[in-house]
Order: C-alpha cells, then sequence, then structure tokens
C-alpha cells in the first residue's frame, strides 16, 4: 500500500492508503475526541465530535474523522472556532440526555459547555451505538438491536437472546458512555426473564 | 400466518437476506401484521439477525408489530393539504375515535396513520379510509364519514 | 407476440402497429392518473364502456385509458381524439351526452369546457386553454397518449426508437457523450450532471455495474414521478436500459415507494412486456446485450429517498444513509459502481438520444437545460403538474399556468424543494426557474414540488411543520440531525404556541450551522432551511409570535381566537348548529358568542358564516373582548339591531 504524506495541526503525517484521519492522528499521537469510535469496531461517524476542518487546493471544508479516507497534501486542524463551536454544540445535545455522563462532563469542560443549555429528556441513552456494534461484530450474538428511527430512535434487547448471553458476557457494559445500557439490560431483563441468578447462570 | 405460507414467500425471492423488506412487506400486506412467529421464521430462513429485523420493522413504517384495524384510517399530511388545514381533520378524526396516529383503537375497528403526500393534492385535505379516497374533507364532515363503517 | 430481434425489425413493427391505427379515428380518452382515480374516474370509465357499447360504436370508436394528463384540479378529464375536445369534471351521468353529441354529432358538450375565469370565454381544445398553452411537454404531454399498459401505444409514439438507434452501432462512449453534451441535470434534487455521474461508474474499475431509478419521490406535495412512472412507464424502462448500456451495467433496480401500488403495477406490467418483445432482458434486439430490471418496495420511509440510504434499503436494510467521501457511483451497491437517478432524469434520456443533445440544450438556461416537471399545489386555482422550459418566471408559472391565488387571496410565498427547500416571497416573483437560480435565492429546485401559500398561511408554523415532518423521518444516526432537531422542533413549536423567548431565534440559527456543518446526509445538512429560509424573508412573523405572541396570518391555533362581531351577528344560527364542540351560545333572535373555553379553534364557524354576514373573525395578539350581556344580546326583527 502507498504511503500518503499530509499534514495535521502543523505537524508532517505519514499515513497508509485507506486510514482514516482519526487513526493517522492516533499514530502520531494527536487527540481527536469520539464518543461513538471504538478500535475493534466499524467506523460508525454517529457521534460527529471527531469533526476536523480539512484544507484542500485552497478549499475549507468539515469532515468527520473517522470515516474520512487519508488523502495526499491535505491539511488538517483538529481544533478551530468553528470546530470548537460545533463540538461544544454536539456535546449539549448530548447532555440534554445524560448530562451527569463522566466522558460528557470531561468534554464538557475542555469546549465549554453548557448542560442545562437545552430541556432535559426522558432517555439517557445517547446512541453511541457501541453496544448494538460490539454485540454484533465482536461478540456476533446480535443481542441487542436498536428500533425506529429519527427522534424515536432507542436502543433495543432481545430477550430470548439476551436471557441466554448477557449474563455470562456483559463485554458491552464497561463501553456504555451514560450506563444507559445497564439500564435497559435490567429492565429487560425484570419485564422478559426474571429469574434467580443461579438459574441465569445456568 | 402459518410457516408454509411464509416459506412460500421467502422462496419466490429466492431466500436472498436482500430480499428481507419485500418478504416482510408481502407478509404484512396478506396478514396486516409481523407477528413474532412471522419475524422468527423469517430471520430462520433467511439467516439473518433478529435484531436486523426488529430494526427494519420498526423503522419503515409499512410494518406493524400489532395487529391492525378492520378499517385503516389515512390522513394525509403532505405540504398542499397541510396549508389547506390538514391538522384540524386529523384533531376531528382524533377527537372521534380516541386513538393517536400509529394506534388502533381498543376495538380492532379503526387503525389511524398520518401518510405524506397520497398524490391527489387537487383535491385538499384529503382522508383515505381502506383505499377510498375522502377529498375536500372538512372537520365538520368527520363524525358523519366515520360512523358509517362498522 | 415475436420477439424483435434487431433495430431494423422495430421500424417494420412499428410501421405495423401504425397501419392498423387511423389518427383520424374518433377515440375517447380518459384520464386514469391516481388523482383522477380519487376523484372517480373509474365509474366514468365503467359508464364510457357501456355507453359506447349501447350506442353501437364498439367498432367505431376506440376507448383509451392514459397516463396523468396533469390538470389534475379538474378531473376526471375526459378528451375527444383526434380533435382535442377537452371535457372537465366529467362525471358518469355526463357520458351518455358525450357520447350522442360529440363523438355522434360532432357537437361540443358547452357545459362540459373550460371557462375562462376573466373573460368568461369557453374553450374547446386543449392547445388554447392557459394551463396548458403556457406548458412545454415535452417529457410529460405524452402520458396523454398512451394507455400505460400498453406497449403498443408506446411504440405508435415512436417509442423505444431511441434504443434502436444504440443498437444501431452507437458505441457507449458515444451515447454518454450525447448524454454529456446535453448537461442533463438530475431532476431528483441534487441537480448534479447525470454524465458526469455515469462517466464516474463507466470508468470504475470493479466491472459488476448497475443503475437505479429512484421512485422514491417523498417530498409531500410532489407527485410528478408517480404520475410518470403509472402513466408512461416505457420511457423509464427505455432511458434505464440507454443508461445502462452507456455505463455497462446488467442489472438495473426501480425502487418505488409501496405508497404508490398503481405505479408498482404498470411498471411491472411494463417490464413484462418489454421482455416478451425483447427490448429488455437477454439479447437486446438482438445487440447482444443483456440488461434485467427488478422491482424493489419501499417500506415507508422519506429518508430511502437519499441515495446512499436507498442502497441500503436495496441491500435489505434499514435505510441510514452512508457518508459521501466516497461517492456512490463509484462505490455504491454492495460495494460497486451504481449510478442512480430520479424517474424524470431517466425519462429525459430517450429524447435526448432521438432529438439530440444540440436540441436538448436549446431549450432552458445557460446552466439548467431542458425542461421540468413541478407539481403546482397549495393555495393555487390549477392544482395539478406542469411541465416547463428552466428559466420561465416563478410568476408565469403561479399566475398563468396555475391561475393565481383562488378566493381573491394574496399570494405570500412558494415553496420549492420540499423539506429540504425553501420559501420564495413575493418580491422574487421574476426569478427564472433553474438550479442555481433557486439555491441562490435560498430554496432549491427539489424534485419539483411547487407549493403555493396565501395569506392565511403562517410561515412560522411552515417551518415548524417541515421540522415536524424531518424528525419523523430522519434516520437518527448522527447527533446533529436527531438531537440538532428534536430541540428545533421544540422550539419552533413553543414559539407556535406562545411559548417563545428571546434567544429562541438565535439558538435555533446556532443549531442550524451544526446540522449544515456536521450532518450525515442530505436530510440533515439541509433540514434547516424551510427554517431559515422563512425567517430571511418573513423575519417580522418570528417576532410577532415570540414579542407579542401574535400570529399575524392568524393561524396558529394557540394564539387565536375566535369572536363574532355584535354588530354584525344576525342569530342565522349557523355556527352555532355546525359547531362540533357545543362552544357557541346563542339562539334564535340572540347574537351569538363563543364560549372560549370550550372552542377548540377548528375553524368551522369561520368557514359556515354565511358571506353576508361575516360575522365571525380571528383575534391574535389582544385579549378578546369580553362578551356583551345577555340582556343585550337580543335581536329586534325589522331591520334595527339592538346595540
Amino acid at each position: 500500500m502507498s504511503e500518503i504524506l499530509f499534514q495535521i495541526d502543523g505537524k508532517e503525517v505519514k499515513a497508509k492508503e485507506g486510514m482514516t484521519l482519526l487513526e493517522a492522528a492516533k499514530s502520531v499521537g494527536i487527540y481527536i475526541p469520539t464518543l461513538c469510535y471504538h478500535e475493534k469496531l466499524e467506523p460508525f461517524g454517529g457521534c460527529r465530535l471527531c469533526i476536523v476542518e480539512v484544507e484542500v487546493k485552497g478549499w475549507t471544508k468539515l469532515v468527520v474523522s473517522c470515516v474520512y479516507p487519508v488523502e495526499k497534501n491535505i491539511i488538517v486542524r483538529t481544533r478551530s472556532e468553528k470546530v470548537d463551536r460545533i463540538r461544544k454544540m454536539i456535546i449539549e445535545l448530548q447532555m440534554a440526555h445524560a448530562p451527569d455522563a463522566f466522558d460528557l462532563q470531561d468534554l464538557a469542560k475542555e469546549y465549554g459547555a453548557d448542560k442545562n443549555r437545552f430541556e432535559k429528556e426522558p432517555s439517557f441513552c445517547i446512541h453511541c451505538g457501541l453496544c448494538v456494534r460490539y454485540c454484533a461484530e465482536v461478540k456476533k450474538k446480535n443481542a441487542i438491536g436498536f428500533v425506529d428511527r429519527g427522534i424515536r430512535k432507542e436502543i433495543c434487547f432481545i430477550p430470548e437472546i439476551a436471557s441466554k448471553e448477557c449474563w455470562n458476557c456483559k463485554e458491552c457494559f464497561p463501553l456504555c458512555p451514560t450506563e444507559a445500557l445497564q439500564a435497559a439490560f435490567v429492565l429487560t431483563e425484570a419485564f422478559a426473564f426474571p429469574g434467580t441468578e443461579e438459574e441465569k447462570k445456568g | 400466518m402459518d410457516n408454509n405460507r411464509i416459506d412460500q414467500i421467502i422462496d419466490r425471492h429466492h431466500s436472498e437476506a436482500s430480499s428481507l423488506i419485500q418478504v416482510l412487506l408481502e407478509i404484512q400486506s396478506e396478514h396486516h401484521w409481523l407477528s413474532k412467529e412471522a419475524i422468527e421464521r423469517v430471520a430462520d430462513k433467511l439467516q439473518v439477525p433478529l435484531t436486523r429485523i426488529q430494526h427494519i420493522a420498526t423503522f419503515y413504517k409499512a410494518f406493524s408489530l400489532v395487529p391492525k384495524g378492520r378499517h385503516e384510517v389515512h390522513i394525509c399530511m403532505g405540504t398542499a393539504c397541510h396549508v389547506r388545514g390538514a391538522s384540524r381533520i386529523l384533531d376531528a378524526v382524533q377527537d372521534q375515535i380516541g386513538i393517536k396516529p400509529g394506534e388502533t383503537d381498543l376495538d380492532l375497528k379503526f387503525s389511524l396513520e398520518t401518510v405524506n403526500c397520497l398524490g391527489c393534492c387537487a383535491l385538499g385535505p384529503v382522508l383515505e379510509i381502506d383505499g377510498k379516497t375522502h377529498g375536500k374533507a372538512t372537520p365538520g364532515q368527520m363524525a358523519e364519514v366515520l360512523k358509517n363503517y362498522e | 407476440m415475436n420477439r424483435i430481434n434487431s433495430p431494423t425489425e422495430l421500424e417494420e413493427v412499428r410501421k405495423q402497429i401504425l397501419s392498423t391505427r387511423d389518427p383520424n379515428k374518433p377515440c375517447i380518452t380518459l384520464c386514469a392518473g391516481s388523482a383522477c382515480h380519487a376523484s372517480g374516474s373509474k365509474e366514468v370509465g365503467i359508464a364510457i364502456e357501456e355507453e359506447i357499447k349501447k350506442q353501437g360504436l364498439s367498432g367505431s370508436v376506440d376507448i383509451r385509458k392514459t397516463g396523468c394528463h396533469g390538470y389534475c384540479e379538474r378531473g376526471p378529464i375526459v378528451v375527444i381524439n383526434p380533435e382535442k375536445i377537452c371535457y372537465f369534471n366529467i362525471k358518469p351521468e355526463d357520458i351518455p351526452e358525450i357520447v350522442s353529441e360529440t363523438l355522434k354529432e360532432k357537437k361540443v358538450v358547452e357545459r362540459l369546457l373550460y371557462v375562462d375565469p376573466t373573460t368568461n370565454e369557453k374553450i374547446v381544445h386543449e392547445h388554447d386553454i392557459p394551463f396548458y398553452k403556457y406548458q412545454e411537454r415535452i417529457v410529460f404531454g405524452s402520458n396523454s397518449s398512451v394507455d400505460p399498459k400498453s406497449i403498443e401505444d408506446y411504440l405508435a409514439i415512436g417509442g423505444y426508437a431511441a434504443l434502436g438507434k444504440i443498437f444501431s452501432g452507437m458505441s457507449a462512449d458515444q451515447v454518454l457523450d450525447e448524454v454529456k453534451k446535453a448537461n442533463l441535470r438530475g431532476r431528483g434534487g441534487g441537480g448534479f450532471p447525470a454524465g458526469n455521474k455515469w462517466e464516474g461508474s463507466r470508468n470504475a474499475p470493479e466491472p459488476v455495474k448497475y443503475v437505479i431509478v429512484n421512485a422514491d419521490e417523498g417530498d409531500p406535495g410532489a407527485y410528478m414521478d408517480r404520475s410518470l412512472l403509472e402513466g408512461n412507464p416505457h420511457a423509464v424502462l427505455e432511458g434505464l436500459t440507454i443508461g445502462a448500456y452507456a455505463i455497462g451495467a446488467h442489472e438495473g433496480y426501480i425502487y418505488v415507494r409501496q405508497e404508490y401500488p398503481l405505479a408498482v403495477e404498470n411498471v411491472y406490467t411494463a417490464i413484462r412486456q418489454a421482455e416478451e418483445y425483447g427490448l429488455l432482458g437477454k439479447n437486446i434486439l438482438g445487440s447482444g446485450y443483456d440488461f434485467v430490471v427488478k422491482v424493489h418496495q419501499g417500506a415507508g420511509a422519506f429518508v430511502c429517498g437519499e441515495s446512499t440510504a436507498l442502497m441500503t434499503a436495496l441491500e435489505g436494510r434499514a435505510g441510514e444513509p452512508r457518508p459521501k467521501y466516497v461517492r456512490s457511483n463509484v462505490v455504491g451497491l454492495w460495494g460497486r459502481p451504481s449510478v442512480l437517478n430520479n424517474v424524470e432524469t431517466w425519462a429525459n434520456v430517450p429524447l435526448i438520444i432521438n432529438k439530440g443533445a444540440d436540441w436538448f440544450t436549446k431549450i432552458g438556461t445557460e446552466t439548467s437545460k431542458g425542461t421540468k416537471i413541478f407539481s403546482l399545489v397549495g393555495k393555487i386555482t390549477n392544482t395539478g403538474l406542469v411541465e416547463v422550459p428552466m428559466g420561465t418566471p416563478l410568476k408565469d408559472i403561479i399566475f398563468k399556468i396555475g391561475g393565481g391565488i383562488p378566493s381573491g387571496k394574496k399570494f405570500k410565498a412558494v415553496q420549492t424543494g420540499g423539506p429540504s427547500g425553501g420559501c420564495i416571497p413575493e418580491n422574487q416573483l421574476d426569478l427564472p426557474v433553474g438550479f442555481d437560480e433557486l439555491t441562490a435565492a435560498g430554496s432549491m429546485m427539489g424534485s419539483g414540488g411547487m407549493i403555493v401559500m396565501d395569506e392565511d398561511t403562517c410561515m412560522v408554523d411552515v417551518a415548524r411543520y417541515f421540522m415536524e415532518f424531518l424528525t419523523d423521518e430522519s434516520c437518527g444516526k448522527c447527533v446533529p440531525c436527531r438531537e440538532g432537531m428534536r430541540q428545533m422542533l421544540k422550539l419552533l413549536t413553543n414559539i407556535t404556541q406562545g411559548k417563545g423567548k428571546e434567544g429562541d431565534i438565535e439558538l435555533l440559527e446556532a443549531l442550524s450551522e451544526t446540522a449544515i456543518e456536521a450532518a450525515l446526509c442530505a436530510l440533515g445538512k439541509s433540514s434547516p432551511n424551510p427554517f431559515l429560509s422563512t425567517l430571511k424573508y418573513f423575519r417580522d412573523e418570528y417576532e410577532a409570535h415570540v414579542k407579542e405572541k401574535r400570529c399575524p396570518a392568524l393561524s396558529c391555533k394557540e394564539l387565536i381566537n375566535f369572536y363574532i362581531d355584535p354588530a354584525k351577528c344576525s342569530a342565522c344560527t349557523t355556527c352555532a348548529r355546525k359547531c362540533p364542540s357545543d362552544a357557541i351560545i346563542g339562539g334564535k333572535n340572540k347574537i351569538h358568542i363563543v364560549d372560549q373555553e370550550k372552542c377548540t379553534k377548528c375553524g368551522t364557524c369561520f368557514e359556515v358564516c354565511p358571506p353576508k354576514f361575516r360575522a365571525i373573525t380571528k383575534i391574535s395578539g389582544v385579549p378578546v373582548p369580553p362578551p356583551i350581556p345577555e340582556e343585550q344580546r337580543t335581536i329586534v326583527r325589522g331591520g334595527k339591531k339592538d346595540e
């Protein structure tokens, strides 16, 4: 594979063709914030937090670095007034769901986000999709998935599969930035497959 | 719906996973809903995860995971009808039947849906009941129109 | 039917079909499009068949049920050929007279003719009627000449000649060049040059390629593609096959929304017939080129009209769009080069091949060539589908063809481009329709929906309406769209309900920027457009809602009250009787008053109050005057009223 040379934040970067901007940045120790990225999973491009400015042939545009493929001679800026402004808004929108999530609070401090900018929403899932994608791509059990679309989109367990697989696995639990996943699991368990601990452990 | 019928539909689409939505559309159209058993059969035969069908069945408006009523009331909320007062028609129908869009009443008599554009903009506001179009509707007429359905 | 095995044979078959058709033979045509269907054309059709038989004309008069004629306001429509006498708003009872008078006696039935509203003159022929006269129906016009279920009708009007031409020695490169030269820009919304899109796929190294027809037509108020696909499916198939040949695809898909059952049915019939005739499928016209077409139905998701979401749906998944950093004409359906174009775009292709790119480029403007079909709907006298050359001023479409605003109301704005577009106000009515012109004005061409709004339309509510639509239809994957629109909808709803606060408009603008810059797909990126364009041209309405809790258009329910002017009420009791909530207090000779507690603002009283009284008014932004005391409400007859 050929080598691609470009710049991130003034630093020269040598990347392999097919890498994303995010992977290239990581390889040279440049940090870009993410919420829905995980190195074991296909890039999702859902949270949009990792947007960066890319200047190519004199034109500047905003792209999502976890998905955008590296290109030669581009100039990438991971922070700018616009990038920061949009990241702040994204964090504030997410905090309407989960104002107390540690990851979001750290990000809020960095970008000056106000957790009370928006009225609180009842669901504290922020739709990063890490649980759904981990179960599908890594564990290949598909015990949890998305339902519906738009503002009604939520995560939902398949009780029959969850009752068999989840108790002994729970690998997705630490991935959830807001613990909405654990809450969803407990609710599903309570309604769909209640039982004693021994029964569940099989 | 029995498994034979489902298998027939699947075979007609050559058991291809990419025909999943087409298969589900046929089942929905014949049976008026997607039962748990039907979904599990399709997942098994097409070798697709249940989560994918669960997502599709809730993502697309054509599918229903609960049985629909005997009479399907569709109110057009397209822009042309909206501009001619469709939301007042919706309010009147909601008051009459007592359910919100997406719901079915307890007697399984009426199912209410909003749709975006039936393509009869000249007759707006429009509502469709069991495929029959009622054009130039007014809120005052709704009680009369709905009374005719058993 | 024998397969046609060469372009020469095709022309022979065509000659043979024409030889059996006498152009002067009387033919009664009935528009069988979906809109006319909803107006009762099925019963009219039955009446025609029965009457023709009854009057012994079965051999001497043809009956043809055609595709949509476009003048949907006046359906059902009957046209007598060859004279092209047009009769409108036909009921089954009118048929016996039409058959006896016009078909037999060659006399015109005056009461069924179009009447010009300004001159009161009755107009007989289609081409003299203003609605049709100012259009240039190069694509849509064929609808009225063909029965969509008959491939022979399509062949009789010259159909598949373009296909014959390309298989008579045109190389794929030559076809591609012609389409590029014609500068055919996508008619689905993006306006991207089709030739460039095709070229990208053609040059992609992957050998398996696809062509796709986007017949998802989700924009509410737009139904051009429906009428084209229902009314003349062969034109679309022909264009698709030509495109497949140009890029080297052997498999095509037609993605039709399932809300269009008649279009699905007619497309299946057309495919079957084309395959029988050797115009589709294996070894087309004996050329050795194979091309098969499959039909896929949508399942009720507007986002699937977005090209990458559509491809995801074709793969049997939930229609979530993909990032377009690698274009779908290179990596598309199943990762392979896929050319996706709109129904109308494909329907233009046979014309370009038949008449040449030079002919095509003479129509339209510098940057927008050809014609565009618009669905002209809303507060407009002549609702229907109109086809005009690019560059036609908006005011011509709305006033000359559309007949202006009904009921003497004033034009306020025209919304183009569907939920991704914007509103264009009165002072911009000279704007010529074209891709770049509409975008520069803050709207966009979109698929062609043109919704006319009058003084009674609240522009803040229009923005709220589109936001509600989009929050329902968003796929929900990315934060700027899902969460951004969630908050925008809340803000806009609050504003229309009188709960708007200082700073709301600025927050809406900030959310708009986030969506435009960071959303995943075009649905999200263009979702703020209705808000931004209405804010740009109607900012005063927003400020009235927020600062004065007043709706200038007297439309937002929570901000208006219905009030009966005691000086004008003459106690005719009409409103009290019709009120569905029993909210009007009054009786014979007693001035009526509205019980504001019970009133649900349905507007029925406003509509039924006789015009000679006009006693019911809508007020907004000011408190309702207290009702006059009961003793003073008695009306003394004899011409005098109590004050």
